[in-house]
């Protein structure tokens, strides 16, 4: 169908009129983190960096720091170990229960995430503390990686889907053993399939908070920093800087993650949710 | 000598061989070790602790000595539908979640059509990545900076006030538009694929046929594109029933989220947050059965 002039000009206006919706609040806490005056009113009076000092100065924020960054790594870790077994037994093998797993690595993330805060803390508090491990670090790594699976798991099953089993079956023929065929055939065929999983996951992880929240214990991710300070005023103007940065290292990683599979893999966990839940 | 290399020599017997070839007899084993760990966790772990959170639902908490009695009951469900506030709060959150819903539907349809039908090739790709980006990440700063914006003396308030007119300040309509402005992109998302997927022949048919841009979109267009609409639905309804943070910040009605929170958290109430947390699971698989119906998993 051919548009008229009119629509199309309509249609332009509208995308521009969206995006600008979608980024300007993300825009404005930018600028805030900027702001010369303690207030958060609007118009900003003046621009000033002394805020990125005293956030870098600021334990709590830096120990939140540390902390998330921490958890993101280990919950990664593990996601991607977890995450790319489980997608090497669904593609490659037949089995019963084969359709119910996509679907058990799709209910952490597709249940609301304080239904599934409540369940790991009670899982944590009978499974682990009689071992000397209360909530914390370990707790919040181990609850992540369970919603982070999903997106190891959708990665490289995608991958998978469109790797020819030939090569594989060349090189044993070849004379390659299971595990060098392992390391010199398929890895690299699907090393940017996990880089791009690891990299979601990473920013889902390094973003959470209600998950974190019902593991955490007393540790604090930079969301939960965040989230505690809010009420303080006097905080505000580093919570900004604290929350530009948080941007900043969520939304890069996806941002890579998408150059390196070409496919919206941001929707495909979600969307993976709902089909999931008709089995 | 030339017919040495002719000869295969056969690969030397090292131990990973020896563990190579006695698994690659046993496929059943190599699932086995495959699904151990990832299928252990979920299914021991996580789906276990679920089901113990189910069954918690009919239990209850002895008021005087604060501890929970594994009495099985439908206590916890009589209060929450006979208790005036409870059944408000779900209805608030049905509501909103509804709203949202719709606003989102409307949103997203122009820039997904420009996207699916308008766009050049390189244009779609920037704007798929513009709208990928914000769908995973900051949540929490999303909430925060509309928090900022929405207060006294904030944004909102000053890019109104030429207008004679105010923002919403906190509440129900701070919340709905938070909502509707932090699921967007899951909208947009399905809406843009279920765009494309139309051929356009049979755009062209319609028009050869006689109508006009405006019929050939109510007629052609819409039904075409309406399981992606509820597709994209599924995501703006579920997420809005589970949230409890953005209620919190931007406005002081509870979501049956802050019940569940405020019950496990604060009161200790382990049994009536449960029973409380299965109604929005109950009202998202009624939606879910719904969506079905109207054909939105296959425009997944």
């Amino acid at each position: 169908m051919v548009q008229s002039r009119l629509a199309r000009i309509a249609l332009r206006l509208a995308t521009a009129l969206t995006l600008a919706f979608i980024y300007l609040p993300l825009l404005v806490i930018a600028l805030y983190a900027f702001n010369d005056s303690r207030t958060q009113a609007w118009p900003i009076d003046g621009l000033t960096l002394s805020w990125f000092g005293k956030a870098i100065d600021n334990p709590g924020a830096r120990d939140a720091l540390v902390t998330s960054l921490k958890a993101g790594l280990g919950a990664t870790a593990l996601a991607l170990l977890l995450g790319s077994l489980a997608a090497f037994a669904v593609q490659r093998y037949r089995f019963f229960g084969r359709e119910t797993v996509s679907f058990l690595v799709i209910l952490p993330i597709a249940l609301p995430g304080i239904v599934t805060g409540m369940a790991l803390n009670a899982t944590f508090r009978t499974l682990f503390e009689p071992f000397g491990v209360g909530l914390g670090l370990f707790t919040v790594i181990v609850g992540h990686a369970t919603f982070c699976i999903v997106v190891v798991y959708n990665n490289v099953v995608a991958r998978l889907r469109r790797l020819s089993r030939s090569i594989e079956e060349a090189s044993m023929d070849l004379g390659a053993d299971t595990w060098q065929t392992f390391r010199n055939v398929t890895l690299p065929a699907i090393r940017t399939a996990l880089l791009a999983g690891a990299l979601l996951a990473f920013a889902l992880s390094f973003d959470e908070i209600i998950v974190t929240t019902f593991t955490a214990g007393d540790q604090q991710t930079l969301p939960i920093w965040i989230f505690t300070n809010l009420s303080r005023p006097n905080q505000l103007p580093i919570v900004n800087v604290v929350a530009v940065l948080v941007v900043l290292l969520s939304t890069i990683p996806v941002y890579i993650a998408q150059r390196l599979t070409q496919e919206p893999t941001g929707v495909a966990a979600p969307a993976a949710a709902a089909a999931g839940a008709r089995q | 000598m030339a017919t040495n290399e002719l000869t295969a020599t056969p690969p030397r017997s090292t131990a990973g061989r020896r563990l190579a070839t006695f698994l690659y007899r046993r496929p059943r084993l190599q699932l086995g070790l495959l699904l151990a760990a990832p299928m252990g966790w979920l299914v021991i772990a996580y789906l276990g602790s679920l089901a113990v959170l189910f069954v918690a639902a009919f239990w209850r908490l002895d008021p005087f000595t604060a501890t929970v009695v594994h009495d099985v009951g439908l206590d916890n469900f009589r209060t929450l539908w006979n208790t005036d506030v409870y059944r408000r709060i779900a209805f608030r959150t049905i509501g909103i979640a509804a709203a949202v819903t719709l606003t989102d539907a409307i949103l997203a349809f122009p820039i997904a059509y420009y996207m699916a039908r308008v766009a050049s090739r390189r244009v779609r790709g920037l704007l798929l990545v513009a709208i990928l980006m914000p769908l995973w990440s900051s949540y929490l700063v999303k909430v925060y900076a509309w928090r900022t914006m929405l207060q006294e003396g904030g944004l909102v308030n000053w890019a109104l006030d030429p207008l004679g007119l105010k923002g919403p300040g906190f509440g129900n309509t701070a919340t709905w538009l938070v909502f509707s402005y932090l699921w967007l992109p899951f909208m947009i998302l399905p809406v843009y694929a279920g765009l494309e997927r139309i051929p356009s022949s049979l755009l062209e048919a319609s028009g050869d046929l006689g109508a006009k841009a405006g019929r050939t979109f109510r007629e052609v267009i819409l039904p075409l594109a309406f399981p992606a609409v509820v597709a994209g639905s599924i995501f703006t309804f579920s997420l809005t029933l589970g949230d409890y943070i953005t209620p919190q910040l931007v406005s002081n009605n509870q979501f049956l989220g802050n019940v569940v929170y405020d019950n496990v958290g604060v009161a200790n109430n382990l049994p009536f947050a449960a029973a409380f947390a299965t109604v929005p699971v109950v009202v998202m698989i009624g939606y879910l059965l719904i969506a079905r119906r109207l054909g939105a998993f296959e425009s997944l």
